[in-house]
């Protein structure tokens, strides 16, 4: 199997993310791998493992994107491609999907492209569905488990209603969920390997692209309006009357 | 402004956020209700009561499961002969996918998990929450249609008006797929903490209490007991936060925050939760929250309007009591 993982770099997750002159702003923290994305390079090498092949990933994004491709290779990943262009700042979804899509196609006999559920970033969580659609592939979201055989592959999607078995042939799209199994860790080879490893960088002149113009622009960012709660800690006597008053506070808030 | 709502439902029940995406149509003038599926005619009913003016019904055998791309091809097709300025769909994983879809047919572009929008010269300018809530932005889309998916419970529910109807036009369905439902069994039923006016949710603390002298799995068992119990009574949801679900005690669908679902109760009971960042950025529009935990250092008490510090196994069951008791129960 060929599968491409499609990952994204984002501020860490324990970031103190602010608007700072328009700009977002994470401070000292450090970038990684999208936490989503993490799982979608574990599906990949699960498959890996029990079909054969190769697993690809690939993100767009500066330079300090390798070290979120370090990161999947060290993982066990067999190659890493960085997409890289100044056009493509202040890409959008769609804008995304393409460009994936193009790469997708520039690798070749790609059987598997991966996605994690969403970013945490800007997460807009559509970039599985327009990646499957600018293809014509077809697209298995949310799944928590994988299986191929000829040429099928069948995936059980978690939806909030319950879980539903849902198949496709090959090739496919797929994003998946926490289900699918904890991401293995670096291991110490696989972080030596990584660091020697050589990242190519495409722009869009190499997968034939012009610049997309995006369709989704954002006009303004803001912090959001701070929650200016004074806690009151409720005490009394007894833990009984603890809840009495707090069940008279709670009435008086009117949200039941 | 030429406005549609998508009807989001699974099996012929509707997610009731489609709802409050009539209620924002109405306010920009009249609005056309989408209903796709098959054997759905009853969702064209309550969307006039709910407010649509007229209603646009594509049923087909293809249609009954949702898939992503046969829902898709028949929004295009509809939008590309109708030209609407706007639609409008609630922000669930299918509606999402189908407007992503949908967008890369119309060269359009979606904005997502919208909180709040305004309107000048037909272009919406909408407001939303990134980096799960740390920060918010506000975006537009420089094509039509512009595809917006609305967070639930972000916007009123207009008031049902049975009996109200109005004229249903029926529309050709794209039943083109590339991908088949082969099975399906049903998650838990319950309140899912999406559309939940209440939630209690527990952490840490539900599954970690030695005094019990019970193990982990069997302390969560009974922590999450009385914490369903509370919620039951006041007909909520119950929530979790990420060690909760990591741990295995309860699934992933309770989990509430950064990597879990940002959520929008008018009521918040976080119970023997300490209160990570992601955690509480989940919880950032709740109206009301309050904080059980025996630890009086824990952060969530600085997101709380209301905190007591103790033991969620001895004050649950008291806080249930004191419910019973003061609302006749």
């Amino acid at each position: 199997l060929k599968i491409v993982v499609c990952i994204k770099q984002v501020p860490d997750s324990e970031a103190k993310v602010v608007a700072l002159n328009g700009q977002v702003s994470w401070g000292e923290s450090p970038l990684v791998i999208n936490p989503f994305d993490e799982y979608a390079v574990e599906a990949g090498l699960q498959q890996k493992e029990s079909q054969g092949g190769e697993v690809i990933a690939i993100c767009i994004g500066a330079e300090t994107a390798r070290d979120a491709l370090k990161h999947a290779l060290a993982m066990g990943s067999d190659k890493a491609i960085l997409v890289c262009d100044p056009a493509l700042e202040q890409i959008d979804s769609q804008g995304a999907a393409r460009v994936l899509a193009a790469a997708a196609q520039k690798i070749g006999a790609v059987d598997l492209l991966i996605f994690g559920r969403q970013t945490i970033d800007t997460g807009t969580g559509l970039t599985t569905a327009q990646t499957a659609r600018a293809l014509g592939w077809p697209m298995l979201a949310l799944a928590g488990s994988i299986n191929i055989a000829g040429g099928k592959a069948t995936v059980e999607r978690v939806i909030e209603e319950g879980k539903q078995t849902v198949s496709a042939n090959l090739p496919a799209v797929l994003s998946v969920v926490q289900s699918i199994g904890e991401p293995r860790y670096p291991s110490f080879m696989g972080i030596r390997k990584a660091s020697k490893a050589e990242i190519p960088v495409w722009s869009l002149a190499d997968l034939g692209l012009s610049a997309p113009k995006a369709v989704v622009m954002r006009s303004e960012l803001m912090n959001p309006p701070s929650r200016d709660v004074a806690c009151e800690k409720i005490s009394a006597e007894t833990p009984e009357e603890i809840a009495g008053i707090l069940v008279e506070r709670i009435l008086a808030e009117k949200v039941l | 402004m030429k406005t549609w709502v998508y009807i989001d439902h699974f099996k012929g029940e509707a997610v009731p956020a489609s709802w409050e995406a009539i209620g924002v149509g109405k306010t920009l003038g009249s609005v056309t209700a989408l209903v796709f599926g098959s054997g759905v005619e009853a969702l064209a009913a309550a969307a006039f009561e709910f407010g649509a003016d007229e209603v646009c019904l594509a049923e087909d055998a293809a249609l009954a499961d949702f898939r992503a791309e046969p829902y898709a091809s028949t929004l295009s097709a509809l939008a590309t002969a109708g030209s609407p300025d706007l639609i409008l769909l609630p922000n669930t994983f299918r509606a999402r996918e189908m407007a992503a879809m949908s967008a890369i047919d119309l060269n359009s572009g979606v904005l997502i998990d919208v909180t709040s929008l305004e309107v000048q010269d037909g272009r919406v300018t909408a407001t939303r929450p990134i980096y799960e809530g740390k920060l918010q932005e506000k975006t537009v889309c420089a094509s039509n249609p512009q595809f917006i998916t609305l967070r639930g419970r972000a916007f009123p529910r207009p008031a049902r008006e049975a009996g109200r109807s109005g004229p249903i036009t029926r529309a050709g369905a794209q039943t083109a797929a590339l991908t088949s439902v082969e099975g399906y069994s049903a998650g838990e039923s319950g309140v899912s903490i999406n559309d939940a006016g209440v939630i209690i949710a527990g952490g840490r603390g539900v599954s970690n209490n030695p005094s019990l002298g019970l193990d982990e799995k069997a302390t969560a068992e009974k922590g999450f007991a009385l914490i369903g119990e509370l919620a039951s009574l006041l007909g909520g949801a119950i929530g979790a936060s990420r060690a909760a679900v990591d741990a295995g005690f309860i699934p992933y669908s309770h989990q509430v925050g950064q990597t879990g679902k940002v959520v929008s109760p008018d009521l918040y009971i976080a119970a023997g939760i300490s209160g990570s960042i992601q955690h509480i950025v989940g919880i950032r529009t709740a109206k009301l929250v309050i904080a059980i935990n025996k630890d009086t250092e824990a952060p969530i008490f600085s997101v709380a309007r209301y905190g007591v510090v103790g033991d969620l196994f001895t004050f649950l069951p008291l806080l249930t009591a004191a419910f019973k008791q003061k609302l006749g129960k």
